[in-house]
């Protein structure tokens, strides 16, 4: 007897637990707006990129044209595949100490794999990462970014 | 006299022309008449069939790519996607699109095969289809062949298909074909069994086999609502096994992607592929408009007894949309299926065919033969 009550109880909850599973999946057909593909091209002007996204390495500057980057050169020796180059200089301080800076700070961005590690370890934080990524150009040079913009200057107190 | 049929039409119905959308013999009577009246009889059949041939062609190709689209689609929704939405409004002409590309592929011989038998195979598939079509009731007076013994025909064809599968697994000279139409073959062979039976319960109520008869019964009330408790558990049993039957949804042994590549149609390309991919679709219509058919009531609006005015703004609608509409419901049901539920492996499937569905089933049948004895049934 318990084995056939056994069975039975089988062919129930088994029926029962299909009908859940079914009633997820026909819970999202009939609710439109738990859709999350997003139209790219038409969207595109007010596209808005979550914050953790990974287009491209920047280097933050402030208003003065200023950034944080002091040329110690950690990004270049964590970088995986040589993306990153940095030019030191050698600039002389109001009082008369020579001390290095950077020159230029060279970014490949057709090397790079976005694993962070240059903006992870970088000791000022001066690295991030924008949520640009549309980055397809018609000559490969011009992949080549200089991050240091032009004039640009060591932000006051950050060594 | 180029438009005497439109003449003849005018004299053996006077209403208005619309009227031909709830009855198509008016119309089909009309061409048959003028027909009959221009050329000889033998022009007269030939005519007939050939125009018959065309328009099963047409909805064929129609339906084939409606459902690819629908299926996509559907599956789309279910996972949060938006699915085809490129190729114009809402991506409908995906599926042309992507048939036009299947026609310019080439068409791969394939090294060692029985050439014949390859060849033949995607043909054997769409003559069986076809075949169960023209035995399906659209709507009042849109049916190209009304058996006596219909219901017992369409099982008998669609359980053919089986032997095209069969053959273009084992011509192609594939390892993963092989397997598939061999699982195909064990999956059909026993979920026949359950169709059959599903569809006798139903039989054993309506007492007959004709389909157009076995409509004509449920004009006062579909056959799952008439038999009740039994035609439920038919209704259930039908639409689980015949899921099985075309190797779609949680059965698909027969093609697992992730095990067998594309299960016995991994060899074919193009044209060849489009038909075995159009098949499938065509075999879920197929099951799908069987179960609309048996079990609530084909082109029949839904009518309750004997409330008079419900039924006749029931009847407003076209028994055409009410076919199309039922079979799609079921069709959707197969999908979410599909969808929701992982594939059973070989083993679970004999085990829910043989100890869980043919045991009820059996039970189901003596349950209706009591029902239809006593007159327990509405």
């Amino acid at each position: 007897m318990s084995n056939i009550s056994e069975y039975f109880k089988d062919v129930f909850n088994g029926v029962l637990s299909l009908l859940k599973g079914m009633r997820v999946t026909a819970g999202y057909f009939f609710k439109p707006s738990a859709i999350v593909t997003q139209k790219y091209p038409e969207n595109r002007k007010n596209l808005v990129m979550f914050e953790r996204f990974k287009g491209e390495v920047v280097m933050p500057h402030n208003e003065n044209n200023e950034h944080k980057c002091t040329g110690c050169g950690i990004c270049e020796i964590n970088c995986p595949n040589g993306t990153i180059e940095v030019i030191p200089k050698s600039i002389i301080t109001e009082d008369g100490k020579k001390k290095r800076a950077i020159d230029k700070h060279i970014y490949r961005l057709g090397m790079c794999t976005f694993c962070a590690l240059c903006v992870k370890t970088c000791p000022s934080n001066a690295l991030a990462f924008s949520q640009k990524f549309e980055h397809a150009v018609f000559d490969r040079a011009s992949l080549t970014k200089q991050l240091n913009k032009p004039g640009s200057q060591l932000m006051k107190g950050v060594e | 006299m180029r438009f005497d049929f439109i003449a003849s039409y005018v004299s053996a119905f006077t209403g208005p022309w619309w009227k031909i959308f709830y009855d198509f013999s008016i119309l089909t009577g009309a061409v048959d008449e003028w027909l009959k009246g221009s050329v000889s009889p033998f022009w007269t059949t030939v005519i007939e069939m050939v125009v018959v041939g065309v328009v099963f062609l047409l909805f064929y190709a129609v339906v084939g790519l409606f459902l690819v689209y629908a299926e996509r689609k559907v599956c789309a929704f279910i996972q949060n996607r938006l699915g085809p939405n490129r190729i114009g409004p809402f991506g409908i002409f995906q599926t042309i699109a992507d048939l036009v590309k299947l026609l310019f592929k080439e068409i791969i011989p394939i090294k060692n095969a029985d050439s014949l038998l390859f060849n033949i195979a995607p043909y054997i598939v769409i003559i069986v289809n076809f075949m169960a079509l023209a035995a399906i009731p659209y709507a009042k007076g849109l049916h190209a062949i009304d058996f006596n013994i219909g219901i017992f025909y369409i099982l008998a064809v669609s359980s053919m298909s089986v032997v095209g599968v069969l053959l273009a697994g084992w011509s192609s000279n594939s390892k993963y074909s092989l397997i598939g139409a061999m699982r195909s073959g064990a999956q059909i062979v026993s979920y026949e069994l359950s169709i059959g039976l599903a569809l006798i319960t139903i039989v054993i109520l309506s007492g007959t086999m004709q389909l157009s008869e076995i409509v004509e019964a449920q004009r006062t009330g579909w056959f799952i609502f008439k038999g009740h408790i039994p035609a439920v558990i038919a209704f259930v049993i039908y639409v689980i096994s015949s899921t099985a039957e075309i190797n779609r949804g949680p059965f698909d042994m027969a093609e697992a992607e992730s095990e067998l590549t594309a299960g016995y149609h991994t060899e074919y390309s193009g044209i060849k592929f489009a038909f075995f991919y159009l098949a499938e679709y065509i075999n879920m219509f197929i099951v799908a408009s069987i179960a609309a058919t048996m079990f609530l009531g084909g082109w029949m609006p839904f009518h309750i007894g004997n409330l008079e005015g419900f039924n006749m703004v029931m009847d407003f609608i076209p028994p055409f949309i009410w076919y199309i509409g039922k079979t799609f419901v079921i069709i959707w049901i197969i999908m979410l299926f599909k969808w929701t539920f992982p594939r059973l492996r070989i083993d679970q499937l004999l085990t829910l065919e043989w100890k869980y569905l043919l045991p009820i089933n059996l039970v189901n049948v003596l349950i209706m033969a009591f029902l239809v004895l006593k007159g327990w049934h509405f």
